[in-house]
């Protein structure tokens, strides 16, 4: 496999959240904004790189690698877990908004399946460059997927889009163009299960869709 | 405190704020392990169980230890670590004493650790600056809650399967229309208190 597939491979092929349905809590909890989103995909995208790097290069020695093998879930989690209070202490000194509302979801990431997923399935077996890439592909394939969820949940449910603080955009014009409401159904927990429902489903019928395509083909040559 | 305020925070704990529907903590075994009424049981005991214990522990740990000597900051690290070896000695104890709930619990307990519920509930009894108490009956009263929820919603899952659901909905989205909805009954039991 080539660099750019190890890449790409996190956005659609493997996508952490629609494809392996991994990191579910965030995604329903924290999706209320895409600033929260992209907020909790940066905390990610560090945590997760610097794993798959740090655990590389701990198994990178085959005799090491033996050694570790039958602790190897505590020592994946202690490492981890240090990289999350980084980011916990940066954010809180740095980012106190964001701190505060993504709350009790920044220690959380410990515990969040993709990063001890990818620990175990790819970082242990295979060399550092390698799973710096593979961590950069799957957490900003994992961040797109959040901002996707708090794009429908944030625009159907406030009628505005914040990108980052100040900076955000309100549709309330277009919203009373078409003649409607927003629905705050969609900031509460019955608009995340719904969005994240509905998201999943469409990505099951374009899926479906294409394989039946690939049969026809497949029968017809 | 008052009898009557511990009995408004394990309602409270129970349905309002259900750990599953409305804080969002759980979500993989929800979904996961809700396929069959049986196992739901089973992991909703083993979690009732883990919970329990772990906050009890965690919480001792933090204002016995991490707080007098002002290195809080390490509670994430000392949390995990305290809640695998937990699970770990749970499911030794467990598989010693009664071979029967061994086989009935035992392959749910590895996976607790990965719960979000389990470090989750640990990190809130800390924010929330509960004491003994009030930690007691919010920690037993939301895993009460985990296993309410999932036990009505492998229920309902074993419904879905009969049902005539469109091809693209079947499995993870239908599950999650269904969560939503019982997620909407739940947020209606608020104005009870």
């Amino acid at each position: 496999m080539n660099q750019k597939d190890n890449f790409i491979k996190g956005f659609f092929k493997e996508n952490p959240l629609f494809v392996t349905v991994l990191g579910t809590c965030p995604a329903l909890a924290i999706t209320k904004s895409l600033e929260n989103a992209i907020g909790m995909g940066i905390a990610v995208f560090f945590v997760l790189v610097l794993s798959n790097l740090i655990i590389s290069l701990l198994t990178i020695n085959p005799k090491m690698k033996e050694f570790i093998k039958p602790v190897r879930i505590p020592v994946y989690i202690v490492v981890i877990a240090t990289l999350v209070t980084i980011v916990e202490m940066v954010m809180h000194a740095y980012l106190p908004a964001l701190f505060v509302s993504l709350g009790v979801f920044i220690p959380l990431i410990v515990v969040n399946c993709i990063i001890l997923g990818r620990a175990e399935a790819f970082a242990s077996d295979n060399k550092p460059v390698d799973s710096i890439i593979d961590g950069m592909g799957m957490a900003l394939g994992y961040t797109m997927a959040l901002m996707l969820i708090s794009l429908v949940r944030e625009i159907l449910g406030s009628a505005s889009i914040t990108i980052w603080g100040d900076l955000a955009l309100d549709i309330t014009p277009v919203f009373t163009f078409i003649g409607i409401q927003p629905i705050s159904m969609f900031l509460q927990p019955v608009g995340a299960f719904l969005t994240f429902g509905f998201i999943l489903a469409t990505l099951a019928a374009i899926t479906n869709k294409k394989s039946a395509k690939l049969a026809t083909e497949v029968k017809q040559s | 405190m008052s009898i009557g305020a511990l009995i408004s925070l394990a309602f409270t704990a129970l349905i309002i704020e259900n750990v599953i529907l409305t804080q969002f903590l759980g979500i993989c075994p929800f979904l996961g392990v809700s396929k069959k009424r049986s196992s739901a049981l089973g992991m909703g005991m083993a979690v009732v169980a883990v919970i329990v214990i772990s906050s009890i522990i965690t919480y001792v740990l933090y204002h016995g230890v991490l707080a007098p000597l002002e290195i809080e900051y390490m509670r994430t690290i000392v949390f995990i670590l305290v809640i695998a070896a937990l699970v770990q000695m749970v499911e030794l104890v467990v598989k010693k004493i009664s071979p029967a709930l061994y086989k009935a619990l035992g392959i749910y307990l590895p996976l607790i650790t990965t719960n979000c519920a389990v470090l989750g509930v640990a990190i809130i009894n800390i924010n929330k600056e509960f004491n003994f108490i009030q930690m007691l009956v919010y920690s037993t009263f939301v895993s009460l809650g985990f296993l309410l929820v999932i036990y009505l919603f492998s229920m309902l899952r074993e419904k879905i399967d009969s049902a005539p659901v469109p091809k693209a909905f079947k499995g993870t989205p239908i599950a999650l229309i269904v969560a939503a909805i019982l997620a909407m009954i739940f947020s209606r039991f608020g104005g009870l208190i």
